[in-house]
């Protein structure tokens, strides 16, 4: 149901927020530790080619791996100090993948030297995209897909609207909340370069009315940007398209592309398509940021925010992390673990992975570290399904999640086809079947590891690719 | 370095719940039904507990005895087993099948409809979650079918005190003839009244339940409170006794304006019989019914037009048991043909 007063998507679940421990943090920096792991593969594609060797010197910020292709992108050294090892390491995904390991040199100054602008106004399409995936960046939000990809349109398309994530409906997770509040200047001026190379019409903002300060200083930094282009003479044209910030009402999984563009455009984006075929690009906050520190610094995306809560941490924190930070280290920092902590989850509750050791790094891609104890650790007892109906209810894409989780379990390749009648690869994994099952169903799991096995299927069929 | 380290449990995401569990929302309905069994209580004395007693000791017995087992079926939470018979399902059939059956029934039958109910009407079918048909309607139209006599002996409320001729109605010995019902205390129930002497019922009485009926048909305000309750709680569809009431309205309302001395009059079909009990308890039950919106409205629509088709044309004064059972039957049909829209996916299209 949508209220009059604030736009929000159809469907979706209403968890508790969990934020206030930390909301009102200002973000910290994380001190330097002794040991960083940079795993080559940080997020879908192909990972990336390191070109130090052990035993090589790197100072902070150097580039320490190239993409390995166009769908991979770089790595840099998160400290200054030295390279110890390449090799395999725990990944929190839970393999072993190769890393590379850097120490930290305790004598070094850790200071980013002075760097130029990037004039990123005079640079090609081609240019501007080989300028993104050279700093690294992807995705902040939590899927980690590579920006650079996002930024190359296919001939002939275009993008009219660059909506940007301001939304955190995660639970517990303050990062993008702080950030918006602490540098919207940085996030308007990673809108600006963006939406200027896009060429795009409009900038929309769209922010949960739970973050009020949030959208006070975005707004409040928008004004001060246009006083300054009317001062200067400038008229709006030259200053670039609009940028607006939307209010929207609380609710999960509005971060997802597909929902936001729903809850501001009030426009489905066609199963199977991206939000380019409505000639949309959704990126996060944080990775507006990001870009803005590139561009204007020329740093490269080594450090990031994230979150540190839940009942299991007794200081809990906002921090600037560099990327690379074993976990144990930034709990250790957050006053470490007690006993009584049962899990501990990279991300945020909804979708975050579950870590088997606290001995695997923060990624690029890491918003949170959460900590439950036994109390909130909850192990539920499945009952049968009654086909009450809530998961249809929760579910932001309109599937039958019930129906999808019992045609999961069943045995055989025949189900397979079964579940994509059922659209089964429409489902974004946002997990609010799972959260609303009364009786304690992994309904998320069940469709997740389904979709995996009907892709499999499929590339058999058709080992070309696309049937 | 590895000292120090909490024993992780690692189990895959969403790590919070919304805390609805399927037991909690059996009690739920449980509880919504325990100002029912005390309006019968008050109505019909101790004869009302010990039927819906009954009832229920033969659903739960054979949950037990042949209910799913095994390590496949249960889990072990803080070192108690836990089966199906934890779960509340088969107490809540066997309080339904209770509150649907008239206060005179011998104990023995209503323990037999009990096992029925589970029996036939659930366990045959896979168990929870897995019957067509509501375990509760099975049981009694099972016993309907077998001793249609006991099943339509009622008595006019005597109240706590003046119940106790019911007794020895209820203490029969299985497969011998009950002794009968007093003179003074056997009535007929208002729909008995309408189609066979076409005597309208006081709404008043149908709200306070001052009538002949089954247990838990009896009064209207009460049932209201409770259904009201447990849509406040989100444990049923609003959409199945809402399109239930209203085809039922319009149906019967139609038939009163063009023959208003032969039909009885839209109040009276809504107050009057187990309409209200049904769709509030017996429609709802989430697996029997369709979950689309589309087809949660065509079966609450499709078991309005069967109530009064039966009420009012049928050879039996009640309908509402047949009517819930036939569409029961035809929800995997509606579930077909009235899965929603995808998102993104074309309007018109599965």
């Amino acid at each position: 149901m949508k209220s009059p007063l604030s736009p929000t998507f159809r469907h979706g679940i209403h968890p508790e927020g969990h934020k206030e421990a930390t909301e009102a943090l200002r973000i910290e920096r994380m001190p330097f530790v002794e040991r960083y792991i940079l795993p080559l593969s940080q997020h879908a594609g192909a990972p990336a080619r390191p070109v130090v060797q052990p035993g090589a010197a790197v100072t902070r910020g150097q580039l320490v791996a190239e993409a390995g292709g166009f769908l991979s992108t770089t790595l840099h050294s998160p400290v200054t100090g030295q390279v110890v090892a390449l090799g395999p390491r725990h990944h929190p995904g839970g393999k072993w993948t190769e890393s590379l390991e850097i120490a930290a040199d305790p004598f070094a100054s850790q200071r980013l030297p002075e760097a130029a602008p990037i004039p990123w106004q005079s640079l090609t399409a081609d240019e501007f995209v080989a300028q993104v995936q050279r700093a690294g960046l992807v995705g902040m939000g939590g899927a980690a897909f590579p920006s650079h990809v996002k930024y190359r349109l296919p001939e002939g398309r275009r993008i009219r609207h660059l909506v940007i994530n301001g939304c955190e409906c995660e639970p517990y997770l303050t990062a993008d909340h702080r950030l918006m509040v602490e540098r919207p200047e940085a996030v308007l001026r990673g809108i600006e370069i963006l939406a200027r190379r896009l060429g795009v019409e409009e900038t929309v903002i769209g922010v949960e009315l739970n973050k009020p300060d949030s959208i006070a200083a975005l707004e409040g930094a928008l004004a001060a940007r246009a006083g300054l282009a009317g001062q200067d003479g400038h008229g709006s044209a030259e200053g670039g398209a609009p940028v607006r910030v939307v209010p929207l009402q609380v609710k999960y999984p509005q971060g997802a592309e597909k929902m936001l563009i729903e809850a501001i455009f009030g426009l489905e984006v066609p199963a199977g398509k991206l939000p380019l075929d409505v000639e949309m690009l959704v990126n996060n906050v944080g990775t507006m940021a990001a870009l803005a520190d590139w561009f204007d610094r020329q740093v490269p995306l080594i450090e990031r925010v994230l979150t540190v809560a839940g009942p299991g941490v007794s200081r809990p924190a906002n921090l600037i992390v560099p990327v690379g930070t074993p976990v144990r280290a930034v709990l250790e920092h957050c006053g470490g673990l007690g006993a009584e902590v049962r899990e501990v989850v990279l991300g945020g509750p909804m979708m975050g992975t579950p870590l088997a050791s606290l001995d695997v790094p923060v990624l690029k891609g890491t918003s949170g570290i959460l900590a439950f104890t036994a109390a909130t650790t909850r192990l539920p007892k499945e009952y049968a399904c009654i086909r009450c109906g809530r998961c249809v209810e929760a579910c932001p894409q309109y599937l039958n999640p019930s129906r999808l989780a019992r045609l999961a379990r069943l045995p055989g390749a025949d189900r397979l086809e079964a579940l994509e009648s059922w659209n089964a690869l429409d489902c974004v994994e946002c997990g609010s079947c799972s959260f609303a099952c009364p009786s304690g169903i992994p309904i998320v799991q069940l469709i997740r590891v389904a979709k995996g096995e009907i892709r499999e299927h499929r590339s058999r069929r058709s080992p070309q690719g696309k049937p | 370095m590895r000292q120090n380290t909490p024993r992780l449990v690692v189990q895959a995401a969403p790590f919070l719940r919304e805390g609805v569990t399927t037991p909690g929302l059996m009690r739920d309905v449980l509880l919504a039904l325990a100002p029912v069994l005390g309006m019968a209580v008050w109505h019909f004395g101790l004869s009302a507990l010990l039927v819906v007693l009954a009832a229920t000791l033969g659903s739960v017995a054979t949950e037990w005895l042949l209910g799913p087992k095994g390590p496949h079926h249960s889990s072990v939470v803080d070192g108690t087993e836990l089966t199906s018979l934890t779960d509340g399902s088969a107490a809540l059939t066997g309080v339904l099948l209770g509150l649907t059956l008239p206060p005179t029934l011998p104990l023995w039958m209503a323990v037999l409809g009990g096992a029925v109910g589970i029996g036939l009407g659930k366990l045959v079918w896979g168990g929870l979650g897995q019957n067509l048909f509501n375990p509760a309607l099975v049981g009694r139209a099972f016993l309907q079918a077998a001793f249609p006599t006991a099943l339509t002996t009622w008595v006019v409320p005597g109240g706590v005190t003046g119940s106790s001729a019911l007794l020895a109605r209820n203490f029969a010995w299985p497969f011998l003839s009950a002794p009968p019902v007093a003179e003074g205390l056997s009535g007929a129930t208002p729909l008995n009244v309408m189609k066979f002497a076409h005597q309208p019922t006081p709404f008043r009485e149908l709200l306070w339940g001052n009538i002949a009926g089954s247990l838990g048909e009896t009064s209207l305000a009460v049932l209201a409170l409770a259904g009201l309750w447990l849509l406040v709680r989100r444990a049923f569809d609003w959409r199945i006794p809402t399109s239930i009431l209203l085809t039922v309205a319009a149906f019967s309302g139609f038939l009163f304006v063009l023959v208003p001395e032969r039909y009885p009059s839209p109040g009276f079909m809504l107050g009057a019989g187990g309409l209200l009990f049904g769709a509030v308890f017996m429609a709802t039950d989430p697996v029997t019914s369709p979950l689309a919106p589309r087809g949660a409205w065509l079966y609450g629509i499709g078991i309005g037009l069967l109530v009064v088709l039966i009420r009012i044309w049928g050879g039996l004064p009640e309908g509402v048991m047949y009517a819930i059972l036939l569409m029961n039957a035809a929800t995997p049909l509606l579930e077909r043909f009235t899965q929603p829209r995808a998102f993104g996916h074309a309007r018109g299209l599965p």
